[in-house]
C-alpha cells in the first residue's frame, strides 16, 4: 500500500533542468530520508509535490497522494490539499511564521482556512495541538507572539501548524538545520512521536546523513536533480552501490590528519600562550523596566579562563545562547570586557581605537555565513586585500593575493570577479584567503564549516588542517557540531551559560564526557551507527 | 506598552522645546524689523521705537522667547503686525479650511492607493500591473496643479458639477464647504496616491517573498489570502510612515492648490505673512504645524505599536 507515488518527476527552470525522473514511494505511517548536497534538488521535489514551486515552472511527471495524480489539480483544488491532507515544515524557524500574529492564530488558521472548525473550536483545537508538540497552554500561551519564543520553540509551532489537520504526510524540508544539536534531538524525537502516535508518515529531507540514519526506514540519495540510490536505510549505510553515496558517507565524518604539533612543554615559546583570556567577564544592558530605573544585566560570559598555545587547535562548544559567540566578539576586540582581561600574544586586547592594528593583525576570523559576510559590491580582490589596512598595503599586494587564493585551492584570475559567482564552499575558500593573508597567529573559526555540504566541508576542514601544518597558526573552532570539533581539534572546552564547565583534550572529552551538558551534547549529536560503516570507512 | 507610550511622549515633549528654539533662532537673525515695516518708510524713528517697546520687541531674547512659549500655553499667539487680529483668530480660521482639506485628500489618497497597490501586487508582472504603475508614474510625474487646472476646466468649466474656486465657509452647511474642497483634494490627493500606491506595492511584494508567506501557502491558503492576511498587516509600517509625512505635508504645502483654488487656507496665510515680514504669524503658525508633524508623527508611532507586536514591549 502506498500513500505517496512519485512517479518520474522531472521539471526544468528556464532551460536548466532542476529535476530529472525522480521517482519514489512513501508508505503510511513510513519515515522516508530525502538526502543530498545543496542544490540536488531536494526541496524542489518537496515543493513540486506541495504544488508551491516558483512562478512559471511547470513539472512533469506524476504525484501521486493517494491515488489522486496532484500535477493534474487546479491550483484551487490543491489549496483544499495543502495544510489537510500534507503538511510542510522548513529549515528557517526564526522567519517560517508571521511577526505579527499570535501563534494560536496561526495554528487556528490551518483549521479556519479548510472550514474544518468554527472560530471558537479551532481555537481549542490550536491549543490542543500546540500542548501535542510540547507548548502546552499553561507555559506558553497561545497569545504569545513568534518573537518571543526561541527557534527551537517556533519550529514546534510551525509543526503544530503543519499537523493541525492530522494530515497524511508530513514534509519537514532540513527542519533541524538551524537549530543547535540538542533542540535538533528534541524536535527529532517530537517528530518520530508524532509519526508513532498519530500514524502520519514523513517525508524527512536533510544533507545529514547521521540525522536520516537515526530517523528513516528508507532513503533516496540525490544528486543533481536525479536519484543516484534507493534502498532500505540500514542496507544502504552498510553496502552503497554507487560512488556517489560512498563519498557522500566518506565526507561526512571525515578526519583530516592533524598535523602533530611540537611537544608543548619544555620550550619557552610554547610556554608562552598566544591568547590567554582570564575571568573574561561581558554584561549586556537590558531594556529598563521603568523609567530612569537601572538596566538589569545579563552576564553573557561569566568568569572564563582560558588559553591557546601557538599552533593549537582548540574547540569551543556549547548550545546556542551559552556565550560564544559573545566571547569571540571579545576577542577580537570588538565589545569591550566589564571584567577579567584577554591578552593576544602578551598584548591587552581593548574594544575600539584603543587596540592597536599590530595587534589586531595577530588575530583573523571567518564567519558562519557564507552569504552575508562580503560586500557584495566589491571584487575578490579587494575582499581578500582588506586585512591589509591593519598592516599597511605591502607592494607585492597583489601577488600576495594572487598567492592567497592559490592557497585555499582557488584560481588567482579568481581575484577579479565577485563573490556572488562562487559557490558557499568557495565563498568560504574566500573568507579564509582574508583570514590567512597577513599571517595572523590565531584564527578563530565560528561555525565556519556548518552551513557547508559535507563533501565541500571534508575539503575545508582538510584544507584548515594544511595550513595549521604550514604556518602554524592557532585554531579557535567554535561550532556546535561535536563531529567536526572531534576531527579537527586538539583539545575542547565546553561553555554553558557564560561559563566554561569542561574542558580537556577533545578525544577524551568527548569520549568520557563529565559535565551534563557535555553528557547532554555528545548524546543529541546524531551519529552513524558505527557498525553500519563499511569496514574502508572505519577508523 | 506603557513605558513604549511613555518613551514616545518624552519625545514628542522634547522635540517641540527643540522645534520651538530653532524656530525662534531663526526669527531672531532673519533682518528686517516688524516695527518699521509696519509704520511704514516715512515713520519717525521715536514712533518706531514707541511701537517696539509696546510689541515687545525690545526684551532680552530669553525673555521674549519666555513670554512667547509662555503665551502659546494659554492660546496667546499675539497680534498679527499687519492684520492686527490676535494670531489664534486668524490661525483658527485658516484651520477651518486646511485640516478638512488634508484630511479629505488624505481620506482619497488612501481610498485610491489602496486598492491599486493591492491591485498591482495581487497581478505582479501582468497588465493590471504595468497600467497601475505607468499610471502611477505619471501621477509621480505631473504637477498638480496642472491637474488642478485639468480638474476646473473639466468639472467646473464644462460640466459644472463641482465649483471652480472660492470657499463659502462651513455657516451655509456642510454640503457647499465639501463641494468647494472637492476639486482641490482630488488635485492633491492624486500624485500623494500615486506614490502610496508605489510604496505599498513594493511592500507588499517584499513581504510576499518571505517565508512566512511559504508557510500560509503550505497551510492552504490561496495568494489572494495570502496578501489579504499575512502580507498586507506586515506591509503597513512603511505604509503608515509615507501617510503620516504625506499629512504632514497636506497640512501646509497645499498652497500651490490654495491659490489656485481661491482657497483661504494657512498655505497662503504663512506666504502672506512672510512677504509682510509679519514675523509673529509666521513663528505662530510654523510652531503650530510642527506641533500638528509631531503630533501625527505619534500618531503613527502608535499605529506601528498597535501592527507590531514586537514594537509593543512588555508593559
Amino acid at each position: 500500500m502506498t500513500l505517496l507515488a512519485v512517479r518520474d518527476l522531472s521539471l526544468a527552470l528556464g532551460q536548466t533542468p532542476v529535476l530529472d525522473g525522480i521517482s519514489f514511494d512513501i508508505a503510511p505511517g513510513e519515515v522516508f530520508g530525502l538526502v543530498g548536497e545543496s542544490g540536488s534538488g531536494k526541496s524542489m521535489t518537496a515543493l513540486a509535490i506541495m504544488g508551491l514551486l516558483p512562478v512559471g515552472a511547470h513539472p512533469r511527471g506524476q504525484v501521486n497522494l493517494a491515488g489522486r495524480d496532484l500535477l493534474s489539480l487546479s491550483e484551487r483544488d490543491l489549496t483544499r490539499i495543502r495544510g489537510r491532507d500534507i503538511g510542510m515544515i522548513f529549515q528557517e524557524p526564526m522567519t517560517a511564521l508571521n511577526p505579527m500574529k499570535t501563534i494560536g492564530d496561526q495554528v487556528a488558521e490551518t483549521l479556519l482556512v479548510h472550514r474544518a472548525a468554527p472560530r471558537g473550536q479551532a481555537q481549542a483545537v490550536a491549543r490542543d495541538r500546540l500542548a501535542r508538540v510540547g507548548l502546552p497552554a499553561d507555559r506558553f500561551s497561545p497569545g504569545l507572539y513568534p518573537h518571543e519564543l526561541s527557534g527551537g520553540q517556533r519550529q514546534r509551532v510551525a509543526i503544530a501548524m503543519a499537523i493541525a489537520l492530522r494530515p497524511r504526510l508530513l514534509i519537514a524540508d532540513e527542519p533541524t538545520t538551524a537549530l543547535d544539536v540538542t533542540t535538533q534531538a528534541q524536535i527529532l524525537d517530537l517528530l518520530a512521536g508524532l509519526v508513532r502516535e498519530e500514524g502520519l508518515a514523513l517525508l524527512l529531507i536533510t544533507h545529514d546523513l547521521a540525522v536520516i540514519a537515526g530517523q528513516a526506514r528508507r532513503l533516496a540519495v540525490m544528486q543533481k536533480g536525479r536519484i543516484v540510490e534507493t534502498g532500505a536505510t540500514e542496507a544502504l549505510f552498510r553496502a552503497p552501490r554507487q560512488d556517489y553515496t560512498r563519498s557522500l558517507l566518506a565526507a561526512s565524518d571525515h578526519r583530516p590528519v592533524r598535523p602533530v604539533r611540537p611537544a608543548p612543554a619544555g620550550t619557552a615559546a610554547a610556554a608562552e600562550p598566544i591568547l590567554s583570556v582570564r575571568g573574561a567577564v561581558r554584561e549586556y544592558l537590558l531594556p529598563r523596566s521603568a523609567p530612569f530605573a537601572p538596566h538589569p544585566r545579563l552576564r553573557a560570559v561569566n568568569g572564563v579562563s582560558f588559553d591557546i598555545a601557538p599552533g593549537e587547535s582548540v574547540g569551543l562548544v556549547g548550545e546556542s545562547g551559552c556565550g560564544k559567540s559573545t566571547l569571540t566578539r571579545a576577542i577580537l576586540g570588538l565589545d569591550p570586557l566589564q571584567g577579567g582581561t584577554i591578552r593576544l600574544g602578551g598584548s591587552d586586547v581593548t574594544a575600539g581605537r584603543t587596540m592597536s592594528p599590530t595587534l589586531r593583525a595577530r588575530v583573523q576570523v571567518v564567519f558562519q555565513d557564507p552569504y552575508g559576510s562580503f560586500n557584495p559590491r566589491h571584487r575578490v580582490d579587494r575582499l581578500v586585500g582588506e586585512p591589509f589596512h591593519l598592516t599597511g598595503r605591502p607592494r607585492d599586494a597583489d601577488a600576495r593575493i594572487a598567492a592567497a587564493l592559490q592557497e585555499v585551492g582557488l584560481d588567482p584570475a579568481d581575484r577579479h570577479r565577485f563573490i556572488h559567482e562562487f559557490s558557499g564552499g568557495q565563498r568560504q575558500r574566500i573568507a579564509i584567503a582574508r583570514a590567512l593573508i597577513i599571517r595572523p597567529d590565531l584564527i578563530i573559526l565560528d561555525e565556519a564549516v556548518s552551513a557547508l555540504d559535507v563533501r565541500v566541508r571534508a575539503q575545508v576542514l582538510d584544507l584548515l588542517a594544511r595550513l595549521r601544518q604550514d604556518h602554524g597558526m592557532a585554531y579557535l573552532f567554535i561550532s556546535h557540531d561535536l563531529s567536526v570539533v572531534r576531527a579537527v581539534t586538539d583539545r575542547v572546552l565546553v561553555m554553558q551559560a557564560g561559563r566554561i564547565v569542561e574542558e580537556g583534550p577533545t578525544g577524551q572529552v568527548l569520549a568520557r564526557p563529565a559535565h551534563p551538558c557535555t553528557q547532554r551534547l555528545a548524546a543529541s549529536t546524531p551519529t552513524i551507527p558505527a557498525d553500519w560503516k563499511e569496514p574502508a570507512h572505519a577508523p | 506598552m506603557r513605558r513604549y507610550l511613555l518613551g514616545r511622549l518624552v519625545s514628542l515633549v522634547l522635540s517641540l522645546v527643540a522645534a520651538s528654539l530653532v524656530i525662534f533662532a531663526v526669527i531672531e537673525i532673519v533682518p528686517g524689523d516688524p516695527a518699521s515695516y509696519m509704520l511704514g518708510l516715512k515713520a519717525s524713528a521715536e514712533t518706531v521705537a514707541a511701537l517696539r517697546t509696546q510689541l515687545g520687541l525690545d526684551a532680552a531674547p530669553p525673555e521674549r522667547y519666555l513670554s512667547w512659549i509662555a503665551g502659546m500655553a494659554r492660546g496667546d499667539f499675539g497680534l498679527s503686525y499687519t492684520y492686527k487680529v490676535p494670531v489664534s483668530d486668524l490661525v483658527a480660521q485658516r484651520l477651518t479650511v486646511s485640516l478638512p482639506l488634508a484630511a479629505y485628500a488624505l481620506a482619497l489618497t488612501a481610498l485610491v492607493a489602496f486598492p491599486a497597490g493591492l491591485l498591482a501586487a495581487a497581478r505582479r508582472g501582468r497588465i493590471a500591473d504595468a497600467t497601475v504603475m505607468g499610471a502611477t508614474q505619471l501621477g509621480i510625474a505631473l504637477p498638480n496643479f496642472w491637474f488642478a487646472m485639468l480638474l476646473v476646466l473639466v468639472f467646473a468649466l464644462h460640466w459644472q458639477i463641482f465649483p471652480a474656486g472660492g470657499f463659502p465657509g462651513w455657516e451655509g452647511g456642510i454640503a457647499p464647504g465639501v463641494a468647494a474642497l472637492t476639486l482641490p483634494a482630488i488635485a492633491l490627493a492624486l500624485p500623494q496616491a500615486a506614490i502610496l500606491a508605489r510604496v505599498l506595492r513594493s511592500a507588499l511584494i517584499e513581504t510576499e517573498g518571505q517565508d512566512f508567506i511559504r508557510t500560509a501557502r503550505a497551510k492552504g491558503l490561496t495568494r489572494g489570502q495570502t496578501m489579504l492576511r499575512h502580507a498586507l498587516r506586515n506591509a503597513m509600517i512603511p505604509v503608515m510612515t509615507i501617510l503620516g509625512m504625506q499629512f504632514s505635508f497636506l497640512l501646509a504645502g497645499a498652497i500651490i492648490i490654495e491659490n489656485v483654488f481661491y482657497l483661504p487656507g494657512l498655505g497662503r496665510l504663512i506666504f502672506q505673512a512672510i512677504t509682510q515680514r509679519d514675523l509673529i504669524v509666521v513663528e505662530s503658525v510654523v510652531m503650530i504645524l510642527v506641533f500638528a508633524v509631531i503630533v501625527v508623527t505619534f500618531a503613527v508611532d502608535l499605529a506601528y505599536a498597535a501592527i507590531d507586536p514586537r514594537l509593543r514591549r512588555r508593559a
